[in-house]
């Protein structure tokens, strides 16, 4: 074969494989939300599921994620920018920081059903947490803490030198150059990682089976007081995450609608995810434009 | 903005050995350095915890190391019963490198169009598609192959259509980002004088690509490769949801088999803290722990070899 026709046809081959990537994408997104929008009501994102009559909702796993996801972030975001912070700024470039680099990429290769057992173990069982949304939290935050500590060390290492040689040349002290100067300018990355990194925890399962269980006590909507075990805000007590629901009711489901509510809770899912997603980047755009006043 | 140099207001005899802008140095460091050591602190426990229970069985004498891991029979309520690991070791190993040797050509074929042949498009169209297969979640992984894969299995081959075949295809479009990212980065770094030259010499761009892009970049492939394979083996629930759960070696790719992580998943919740089968779960975690470590080994081996 001549060396021409050999390159007309792996280009080919390669660019239809191309094309055949998108297509999964294009069919994956077009099935779930064909099947699954159809499905999507107020009444179905508001009311509670049902475990053997048709006609259950996702209001409550719905409700628990997205409580889930602020806790989390309540408590990964400090640790993560503090820690990226030292890796950026503060880690002289020897022995030490080489180990603290080594644990940051085991961290974040460890499967998520991993730290979810080591969650079982530390904060369900050992520090009596029980099944409740503060161990979920906790296990989600070992889970992304890798990411965070990541999306600070280069939106931090992004930061032009200049910009921070001002900062200590006005006299500053390094920590407050890195708090009012260097921070700042990397906040747009720092953000859109965030979002992203939110999405993520958003979709997690395998981590919450373990540490936020796999059921909810009754919820009374009305009552606010974080204290009460059936108020909504209530860290304390367990919860089933959307991501944990469609996984229930696809192995174990018994009502005779299930596939239709697994549909459904997917497509309310992936919008969400996708959501995440475009905001992080049109919000880190917007950010940016603002902060640096370009068009 | 207030000056942070030695302020002239008397603070007291004790404040003023120390200026604000010590003092809030102090603070940082301190703070940044504790967040570093619980990271230290929470990678040592995670060993530490899941070590302890997993090593529980054979130190207490209910079984040892060879009969986990080349036991043929998962029997845990029989009696004698047996805790034979195999099939979940092989179900584990053959469903995440079916997946890797299916999603490695496709990541490739990805990288090489995204910089190679329509850099505009790839990054426009084909980047953001990637990143989009990254953002879904796993249980919608897991839902779609439940209800697309499996059953197009089963109507077009023997079967129920649950199996290794199923798991493999879902974890290959899993791991598909995490491949091509790795490649794309790869391919991207290589110095543009190299294609230059090749071109110069009068080779066409499929020449260029496999005899001199392909071997320059293997050991980044590689990384990619078993960075993939590490997140395939380590997926619990969108694996247990289309393989079948059944604790056997599976002779086809179309029988329903068990992986590690979907064991777990579906008996460390139904056994009682402490009996043998418990502790036995842990010690399947506990393997899972060490394959990571492992993987993490391998990849920085690679590493070291492509900076070369």
């Amino acid at each position: 074969m001549k060396a021409k026709t050999a390159d007309r046809i792996a280009i080919a081959v390669i660019v239809a494989i191309a094309c055949l990537i998108m297509a999964v994408l294009a069919a994956l997104l077009g099935y779930l939300l064909f099947r699954g929008v159809s499905h999507i009501s107020l009444h179905f994102l508001t009311s509670e599921p049902e475990t053997i009559k048709t006609g259950g909702g996702i209001g409550p796993p719905l409700f628990n994620s997205i409580f889930l996801l602020v806790l989390t972030m309540i408590i990964t975001v400090p640790l993560g920018l503090g820690a990226g912070i030292y890796m950026s700024e503060y880690a002289r470039a020897n022995r030490v920081t080489d180990f603290i680099r080594l644990v940051i990429e085991v961290l974040s290769s460890f499967p998520s059903i991993v730290v979810g057992l080591f969650g079982l173990l530390v904060f369900v069982q050992f520090f009596h947490l029980k099944y409740s949304l503060i161990s979920g939290a906790l296990a989600l935050t070992v889970f992304n803490l890798p990411l965070m500590v990541r999306i600070t060390e280069q939106a931090i290492r992004g930061v032009p030198r200049e910009q921070k040689e001002a900062g200590l040349a006005l006299g500053l002290s390094h920590w407050k150059t890195i708090r009012s100067v260097m921070l700042p300018m990397g906040f747009p990355n720092i953000m859109t990682g965030t979002i992203l990194a939110a999405g993520r925890v958003f979709g997690e399962a395998a981590a919450l089976l373990f540490t936020a269980g796999m059921s909810s006590p009754r919820l009374n909507f009305s009552d606010w007081n974080p204290t009460h075990l059936s108020s909504p805000l209530n860290p304390f007590r367990p919860a089933e995450t959307l991501a944990v629901h469609i996984w229930k009711i696809n192995s174990e489901g018994l009502a005779p609608d299930a596939p239709e509510i697994a549909a459904g809770a997917s497509a309310v899912l992936i919008i969400i995810v996708l959501l995440f997603n475009f905001g992080a980047r049109w919000l880190g755009r917007a950010i940016y434009r603002k902060f640096t006043a370009t068009k | 903005m207030n000056h942070p140099v030695q302020s002239d207001k008397p603070e007291g005899d004790r404040l003023s050995r120390f200026p604000k802008h010590i003092r809030e140095e102090w603070f940082g460091r301190v703070y940044v350095y504790a967040c570093v050591a619980l990271l230290i602190v929470t990678i040592f426990s995670i060993v530490w915890f899941i070590a302890s229970r997993g090593l529980n069985p054979f130190i207490s004498g209910g079984l040892n190391l060879s009969d986990l891991l080349f036991g043929r029979q998962w029997n845990p309520e029989g009696e004698p019963p047996l805790f034979g690991a195999l099939p979940f070791l092989a179900g584990s190993t053959a469903t995440s490198f079916i997946a890797a040797a299916i999603a490695a050509p496709f990541g490739f074929c990805a990288a090489v169009f995204m910089t190679q042949i329509a850099p505009k498009a790839g990054r426009s169209i084909l980047q953001p598609a990637i990143e989009l297969l990254a953002g879904i979640p796993s249980v919608v992984y897991g839902f779609v192959g439940l209800t697309v894969i499996v059953p197009f299995l089963r109507n077009n081959f023997t079967g129920q259509g649950f199996g290794i075949l199923a798991g493999s295809l879902v974890l290959s479009i899993m791991i598909l980002p995490t491949v091509t990212s790795i490649s794309t980065d790869a391919l991207g770094t290589l110095p543009a004088g190299l294609k230059e030259g090749s071109f110069a010499l009068g080779a066409t761009r499929w020449q260029t690509i496999y005899r001199l892009i392909l071997p320059t970049t293997l050991p980044s492939l590689l990384t990619g490769i078993v960075l993939g394979i590490s997140r395939a083996f380590g997926e619990a629930l969108a694996v247990q949801m289309v393989i079948g759960n059944a604790p056997i070696i599976p002779k086809s790719l179309f029988e329903s088999a068990a992986t590690l992580t979907s064991i777990i998943t579906l008996e460390m919740g139904n056994t009682v803290g402490g009996s043998l089968h418990n502790n036995v779960l842990w010690s399947l975690a506990l393997i899972l722990l060490i394959m990571t470590f492992l993987f993490v080994f391998i990849v920085r081996v690679l590493e070291r070899r492509a900076k070369r």
